[in-house]
């Protein structure tokens, strides 16, 4: 960062009087967030936790809303930006709802008003500093979406963000198959899940599993998983350690 | 139509509370010439009497595609028409680039009515002179609606404007019963025969008119003068046969929609490749 007094003018974006007015780096931030697709829906998991910077300092952080009547939106990253998403969002959904004429905003319309969205933010070099997974139901169809915070979007049965996409997908690319139960789907997230309590550092041992049908949305109480910490791998992790003195 | 002191500016009332102005641009909707609407529960059809200026001259276009799923037939300036059809397709494009999805026709017309009132409402403005037909696509099926240079809207089962339009409204207001559930194709036929009202006696050739369909699995699009003759021919025959055309339209609908039938099902099937994968 440039701390000289130089007088730029304000449309460069690239000093520090307009830093102040533009995202450089996330604060408060929520990590992973798994979905997929089941026989009736779209089911999502993701945990209670955010964490400013290395500390796990919030842990009741709700990182998953309903959205008008048809869609869910989960996300990661920057927490404060989710909430401004959200009010565009409360802003969009509004609107649809005032001509009251039997048509209605679906999962596929939101997420392709997200991508316009994070993808615009990204070329004025200002992000909103997420990863959205957006799923719904409309008319018996099932969409499952992401977008990241330079406007990467894409459609398929399983999506995660950060961590997720390496430790949960590989999971879910053996696991998941179509017309999962509600049980069945619900045991794959939680598997995702405990693996990313176990190996991702910012995961806190509190979450929510949402689900959205044709009949609405469902967003469970928040729960903990059974860990086991016993392996014997762990206990006396130095022994046969090979130390340099 | 009649002068008098309150006509000059569209922001002037008359005392009768009217504003002329806006009355005589919906005049110059019923001097432009034909255009007729019709739907069912999943088509619409919109077709015009192709009037041009001179034996030399081509015919102007009176039927606008704005988007797959919607189309628009005008009557009255037709450079007002034009300029209104661009509108609507920028709305139409600019909606499916954000939300990836067809903007409901519903919802278009609104907008449209909106902007022909706010030419009802400015003193250096005046109204659109031109009544629009939009046949389009919606999640609730399909829909037609009428644009007014009032900036007043309204859906209709079936519709006509522009000049002798009254001979159109009088066939379609028999026969509009049956339109909800009707087949494409004799959604198709009717609107011919509805053309063939405010023609007053002159032949019915596919040259003298467009005719256009949009549908569910249907995008909109022009039919060309071929099919439209053969649909033609197939019903004049039979009208021929029963002599003018008054009583027997309900006849003659019903022995022309059993003939071609096969006809139209081959000539269609000739274009097309069937699709192997």
């Amino acid at each position: 960062m440039n701390f000289t007094a130089s007088k730029q003018p304000e449309s460069c974006l690239l000093g520090p009087e307009s830093d102040s007015q533009r995202t450089l780096y996330p604060y408060v931030t929520g990590t992973s967030v798994v979905a997929l697709k089941y026989k009736d829906g779209i089911l999502m998991a993701a945990d209670m936790g955010g964490s400013y910077g290395s500390t796990l300092r919030y842990k009741s952080v709700e990182r998953m809303k309903p959205i008008g009547k048809h869609s869910l939106l989960g996300a990661s990253g920057e927490i404060s930006d989710f909430q401004e998403i959200l009010k565009y969002l409360d802003e969009l959904i509004l609107y649809d709802n005032m001509w009251d004429d039997g048509n209605s905003l679906g999962p596929k319309e939101v997420h392709n008003y997200l991508t316009r969205v994070m993808y615009n933010r990204r070329n004025k070099f200002n992000p909103l500093w997420n990863s959205l997974v957006l799923g719904g139901v409309k008319k018996g169809e099932k969409y499952l979406g992401t977008v990241s915070m330079i406007g990467v979007n894409f459609e398929d049965n399983h999506v995660a963000t950060g961590f997720g996409n390496h430790l949960a997908r590989p999971i879910l690319r053996q696991e998941w198959h179509e017309n999962l139960s509600f049980e069945d789907g619900v045991k794959i997230l939680e598997k995702c899940m405990r693996v990313l309590l176990y190996r991702d550092r910012s995961a806190v041992n509190k979450l929510q599993i949402a689900k959205i049908t044709e009949e609405g949305v469902t967003i469970s109480q928040p729960y903990s998983l059974k860990t086991y910490w016993e392996f014997s791998a762990f206990e006396n992790p130095t022994q046969g350690a090979v130390g340099s003195w | 139509m009649f002068r008098n002191q309150y006509d000059t500016d569209v922001t002037t009332w008359s005392p009768a509370g009217r504003l002329f102005q806006v009355e005589y641009a919906m005049e110059a909707v019923k001097q432009g010439s034909a255009a007729i609407g019709l739907r069912s529960k999943t088509h619409v059809v919109l077709a015009c009497v192709n009037k041009a200026n001179s034996e030399l001259s081509s015919h102007q276009k009176k039927i606008f595609k704005v988007d797959d799923h919607i189309g628009v037939a005008i009557a009255g300036l037709t450079a007002d028409g034009r300029v209104l059809s661009r509108y609507m397709r920028n709305e139409c494009i600019n909606y499916s680039f954000t939300y990836e999805s067809p903007l409901p026709v519903g919802r278009l017309v609104v907008q449209l009515a909106d902007k022909a009132q706010v030419c009802t409402q400015r003193s250096w403005k005046r109204p659109y002179g031109v009544g629009l037909l939009v046949a389009g696509l919606d999640e609730s099926g399909a829909h037609l609606y009428y644009n007014c240079p009032s900036g007043n809207y309204f859906e209709y089962q079936a519709f006509a404007i522009g000049s002798r339009s009254q001979a159109a409204k009088t066939y379609l207001e028999r026969r509009f019963e049956s339109f909800r559930d009707t087949t494409r194709d004799d959604l198709v036929k009717d609107a011919l025969m509805a053309i063939r009202e405010t023609l007053q006696g002159e032949t019915l050739k596919s040259s003298v008119c467009t005719v256009t369909v949009v549908g569910v699995g249907e995008p909109f699009h022009v039919l060309d003068q071929g099919t439209v003759q053969q649909m033609i021919d197939a019903f004049e025959i039979v009208a021929e046969q029963e002599g003018p055309a008054a009583e027997p339209d309900a006849d003659a609908g019903q022995e022309a929609s059993a003939e071609p039938e096969p006809e139209q099902g081959a000539a269609a099937g000739e274009g097309v490749a069937p699709m192997d994968i």
